[in-house]
């Protein structure tokens, strides 16, 4: 798991690569000439408002996205390509999975799906807290708890990326604590995690951070250097201080 | 092809559709209740001295045209609440084929189909003692195979349908024009030239005609198993197609 040499047989430093990366979604420019980095082994936030283009961004190191200019590459391999199917992990925001099975046919049938056996099933909705459950049908279960069965259905197939959006939202802060736990055990386990918040008091869980506003990269930081760029502790203030002085660059760039 | 996901995908698609129901009841109870209809319409109607009485007649048609009404709606909606829950774009992004998918779709509606389809001709020979010249299982391949039909032209008009109402709306639009046309109505070679080359080129015309095959022959002929073949030909180019339009990437 994690690491692992390049298709090249060089060894990869980072488990994603965007560069100059621009989507347009109809007449919306929803990426603008992104480049950025997601280090290996790594928690890597992706932090920004709702509608900064998060989502897009995640679609695209997937390969979803169709993308209009750009290149993303993911684990040394172009995103999308067949052979980063086993490999990379892709939780949505909504929970995708079927509401009318229970917990374990959900993660039974990804597993087979993602070539595994029923074990890496169990071990699965283990890890994420959900084993007394696992007879339920997930459309009665809470929604914290559907969001949970999603990536219990991402993690049966042993990804050494993982890439979660939103994957907190609406969960209570014991409940959170106790997801960004498990994050940090896969971690620690040599999974790559990129994790989407729109909640900036996640920032100190990660070791980097990404920040997006409008399709566009305000900069790439450890949560210190946040702190140090934004010259405060609260993030909220400080992705505030750093949208102002970008603001302020760019005017002065056309002016 | 990977055939541990198809049949995975064949046992979670029965599991859902198990899950519901009402949904089973009225999959398999809405035929036999139509053919009930049919039957109790055509009962006193006079037939002249040595024709086939109407419900023979008609109730054979409608032992292929039901199965294939029943099941062209099921699997385009599934299909698209797959799109709506984003499971299939989850899925696009596993090592899943599109084939898996689709097949998995396929054989397990054509399941259904086929227990639909037994139990229908079950009541119309048994019940309502339905008359053929021909074996009573040509006809339940036909009504079996016209039903998978449905399942692969539903899967394709699903491809197409950004919600579920545009879904539904795809019905009328395939589904209606192929029962005018198919020669119930009126007989093809009575109508406008240009329909009946309409007629021509509509799948449900040639299953239509195995079944008057089957009704007016004792041994099945070569226009049977022509027209047989040329209704697989469509399920198979129905469902190539729909997989062509599934895109593993999105805008």
């Amino acid at each position: 798991m994690g690491g692992g040499p390049a298709a090249g047989g060089t060894t990869l430093s980072a488990a994603v690569e965007v560069r100059e990366l621009s989507v347009r979604r109809g007449s919306h420019r929803a990426l603008r000439r992104l480049s950025l980095d997601v280090p290996l082994g790594t928690i890597t936030g992706l932090l920004g408002p709702s509608g900064s283009g998060k989502t897009t961004l995640m679609r695209a190191v997937v390969g979803t996205q169709v993308v209009t200019s750009g290149t993303v590459r993911v684990l040394g391999l172009p995103a999308g390509d067949a052979r980063l199917r086993r490999r990379v992990g892709y939780v949505t925001q909504d929970a995708s999975v079927y509401g009318d099975l229970t917990v374990a046919e959900n993660a039974r049938y990804f597993a087979t799906v993602a070539g595994r056996d029923r074990d890496a099933a169990t071990r699965a909705v283990d890890v994420v807290g959900l084993a007394s459950r696992a007879g339920q049908r997930v459309d009665t279960l809470s929604g914290g708890e559907r969001n949970r069965v999603s990536l219990a259905c991402a993690l049966v197939g042993a990804p050494d990326l993982l890439v979660l959006d939103e994957p907190t939202v609406g969960l209570d802060p014991v409940l959170r604590a106790d997801l960004w736990q498990t994050f940090a055990d896969l971690r620690d386990a040599g999974v790559t995690l990129l994790v989407s918040s729109h909640v900036m008091n996640e920032a100190d869980r990660c070791e980097r951070l990404v920040l997006l506003r409008e399709g566009e990269l305000l900069g790439q930081f450890t949560p210190q250097e946040l702190r140090d760029t934004g010259g405060t502790d609260d993030p909220d203030e400080a992705f505030l201080r750093l949208v102002r002085r970008h603001a302020e660059q760019r005017h002065r760039g056309e002016g | 092809m990977h055939p541990a996901v198809v049949r995975a995908t064949v046992a979670r698609v029965l599991r859902q559709l198990g899950h519901d129901h009402r949904s089973v009841g009225l999959v398999l109870g809405i035929p036999v209740l139509l053919l009930t209809l049919l039957y109790y319409m055509f009962v006193d109607v006079p037939v002249p001295p040595g024709q086939p009485s109407t419900f023979d007649r008609v109730g054979l048609i409608m032992l292929g045209i039901f199965p294939f009404v029943v099941m062209f709606l099921i699997p385009s909606i599934a299909m698209q609440r797959e799109r709506a829950s984003g499971t299939l774009e989850r899925l696009m992004t596993t090592p899943m084929g599109k084939g898996d998918l689709l097949g998995g779709y396929g054989i397990a509606f054509s399941l259904v189909a086929t227990l639909q389809a037994a139990l229908g001709c079950a009541v119309a020979y048994l019940v309502f003692g339905l008359e053929t010249e021909g074996s009573v299982l040509l006809v339940v391949l036909v009504a079996v195979l016209n039903a998978v039909l449905g399942v692969a032209l539903g899967l394709l008009a699903s491809a197409f349908a950004r919600t579920e109402f545009q879904a539904v709306q795809f019905f009328p639009l395939i589904a209606l024009p192929q029962i005018l046309l198919c020669g119930l109505f009126v007989p093809r070679d009575q109508m406008a030239g240009w329909l009946e080359a309409v007629s021509n080129v509509l799948p449900m015309t040639y299953a239509v005609e195995a079944l008057q095959d089957v009704g007016a022959n004792a041994e099945p002929t070569g226009t049977f198993w022509r027209d047989v073949a040329v209704v697989a030909g469509c399920v198979v180019a129905a469902v190539a197609l729909a997989a062509t339009t599934l895109r593993r990437r999105t805008p």
